[in-house]
């Protein structure tokens, strides 16, 4: 699939930009700040609805203004959608496709899929596994968009039942009993949401962790071997070869009873502690180089090749799918030694489209000249 | 900012559902320029629904008197008891006309995060009224979102244990995530025809 065309409305340091795109590469070039990620992002935020270098949608919108548009026209399979999206922080976003409301701007996702490779990316190694979590998630979306819903369903059930531990474990230690009448329908439903996204996400790393796997051979071919885990918060009671390549796929039912058998267990703790100490919140994926952990191990050179090398295996995975994703490369060459960057630039020569941004365009290698754009105050401009 | 009451009626309005501070603006501006007639048919009607709209006491739904016109009214079904969670939820489900039972009107939903248990709904009512009246079924018909179903959830467990009671949900395909009132009357009216037991 490749983006024919975006447009964005104060979006970022953006007042207004429109810009037509071919298939193949465009570069954007400009100095820094001129906007250049900018425009990656709200390409971006399309396929996900979600920006890659903040968390709340307040920074989007333009300094001083209320709300922020972006449309983009996706081809896909020779067939042209057209999604609008009304970006206003705190409130639900409006959406349209081909011009039609949708209930939900999540009924967008799937539309358009890109696999995106920042700076920020980094964080996937040595940040928190929030960061390993909300890849995992975004990636499982991309794949089936109906995991959105499952996701969000998870986590507001997830901040319904910690405020309810909260509160009792507050009443408690002020010496009350602490209302839990309701916590085993909340339990329930933890289970039965977290058992969704649980087997989603264990599919998926059995999927990817071949192709992570051999990505890292790729990019770093003297380093020891990369591998992907899934850390389940389930420990012992995860079934056998779950998230495994080649192992069972994971079944929802087994997932959900183990769930409720571990809540179970740790009842007397979560009221304690006032938190919810089970489910897929309390996850994390593994990377691990030779028999070490990639986070406090590897050098800045490995952790870079390894959040290369997730990225390239979920572009894989996407590609294996069916719909090629649009490859977006902000401001990475810059980041990466001669061997990563050819064999990024390799990757990227053959992707359907691919976008990249840079400062200068000596960063950029030869294999991925294509279209120019010239970014610079406010203005962008195809030069080439 | 404006000076004195305009800006005072554009706070009052603003703290409204669904009234963001430019609708509030709008409303303020508009109600400003209209007939002196039309404000105190405004003013009357606000002050009338304080003062003269109650609860019903057996439901729970908004009334003019003590009990309500539905729990008045004797060609309603009596044993068939539709579970709502607010008094507009008693509107979309008349709207469908499916429905010739009665009503109990919980007024709200499990909602730890506000702070709403079982004992900010009126739970206990209904359990009272179960045991008391000759009711047979008892529809779950609350919001197709995380509160909604957790408030049905535990509904079950507190009625599973009266003998002779079928209690029902309402049939998926609602809008997950939303509220009753915005499924359309076909879409609600089919999920209520088509209820299972649970
Ligand atoms: N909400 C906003 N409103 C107005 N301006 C914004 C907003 N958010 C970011 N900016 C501005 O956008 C600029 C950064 O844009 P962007 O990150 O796209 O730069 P870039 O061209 O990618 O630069 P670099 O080469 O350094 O990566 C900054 O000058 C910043 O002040
Ligand atoms: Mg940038
Ligand atoms: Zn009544």
């Amino acid at each position: 699939m490749y983006v024919r065309h975006l447009q964005v409305v104060d979006f970022r340091s953006w007042e207004h930009a429109d810009l037509s795109f071919d298939p193949g590469v465009s570069v954007f070039v400009g100095r820094n700040g001129q906007g250049k990620t900018n425009l990656v992002e709200a390409i971006g935020y399309v396929a996900t609805l979600g920006s890659h270098r903040v968390a709340t949608d307040a920074p989007l919108v333009r300094m001083g203004c209320a709300r922020s548009v972006v449309r983009t026209a996706v081809v896909n399979a020779g067939r042209e959608l057209l999604v609008e999206l009304e970006i206003t922080p705190g409130k639900a976003n409006r959406a349209r496709v081909n011009r039609g409301p949708v209930p939900r701007s999540r009924d967008v996702l799937g539309i358009l899929r890109t696999v995106l490779f920042a700076p920020e990316d980094l964080a996937l190694v040595r940040g928190d596994p929030g960061e390993r979590r909300r890849f995992l998630d975004d990636l499982l979306v991309a794949r089936a968009p109906r995991y959105a819903g499952v996701r969000s369903d998870y986590e507001r059930v997830l901040r319904q039942r910690g405020a309810l531990l909260k509160t009792a474990g507050s009443a408690r230690r002020a010496g009350g009993s602490g209302d839990i009448r309701t916590l085993e329908v909340w339990d329930g439903h933890l289970a039965a949401h977290g058992a969704q996204l649980l087997a989603g996400r264990l599919d998926l790393v059995a999927d990817l962790g071949p192709l992570v796997s051999a990505a890292y051979a790729g990019v770093a071919p003297e380093s020891r071997p990369a591998e992907i885990r899934y850390r389940c918060s389930l420990g012992e009671s995860l079934p056998e070869g779950y998230g495994v390549p080649g192992g069972p796929r994971a079944d929802i039912a087994s997932l959900e009873a183990a769930l409720l058998t571990e809540l179970a267990r740790v009842r007397p703790q979560e009221i304690e502690r006032g938190v919810s100490l089970v489910g897929p919140h309390r996850d994390d994926l593994e990377l691990v180089l030779g028999a070490a952990p990639a986070k406090g191990y590897a050098s800045h050179g490995e952790s870079w090749s390894f959040a290369l090398a997730l990225r390239l295996g979920a572009y894989e995975l996407l590609r294996d799918d069916g719909a090629e994703p649009v490859l977006v490369l902000d401001d990475v060459f810059a980041e990466l030694d001669r061997r990563r960057r050819q064999q990024l630039a390799k990757v990227a020569a053959a992707a359907e489209q691919v976008l990249v941004t840079a400062a200068v365009a000596e960063d950029v290698p030869e294999e991925l000249a294509g279209a120019r754009y010239e970014v610079h105050e406010g203005e962008v401009n195809r030069v080439g | 900012m404006y000076e004195g009451p305009v800006q005072d009626l554009i706070d009052e309005l603003g703290r409204l559902p669904g009234v963001g501070p430019k609708s509030a603006q709008r409303i303020a501006f508009h109600l400003l320029a209209a007939e002196p007639a039309d404000i105190s048919r405004l003013q009357e009607v606000l002050q009338k629904v304080k003062e003269g709209v109650v609860f019903c006491q057996v439901c729970g739904n908004v009334s003019e008197e003590q009990t309500c016109r539905i729990c008045r009214d004797a060609r309603r079904d009596p044993t068939v008891v539709c579970v709502v969670e607010e008094p507009k939820d008693v509107v979309a489900v008349e709207k469908t006309r499916e429905f010739k039972g009665r009503y109990h009107v919980l007024g709200g939903a499990l909602d730890p995060l506000s702070g709403i248990g079982p004992d900010q709904l009126r739970i206990r009512e209904l359990l009272g009224r179960i045991g008391s009246d000759d009711i047979k079924e008892i529809i779950l018909a609350t919001d197709p979102n995380t509160e909604g179903e957790a408030t049905a959830t535990y509904l079950v467990r507190m009625l599973r244990d009266f003998p002779g009671l079928t209690v029902t949900r309402l049939a998926s395909g609602l809008p997950m995530g939303g509220d009753l009132e915005f499924a359309d009357e076909l879409t609600l009216g089919r999920a209520l025809s088509g209820r299972r037991t649970v």
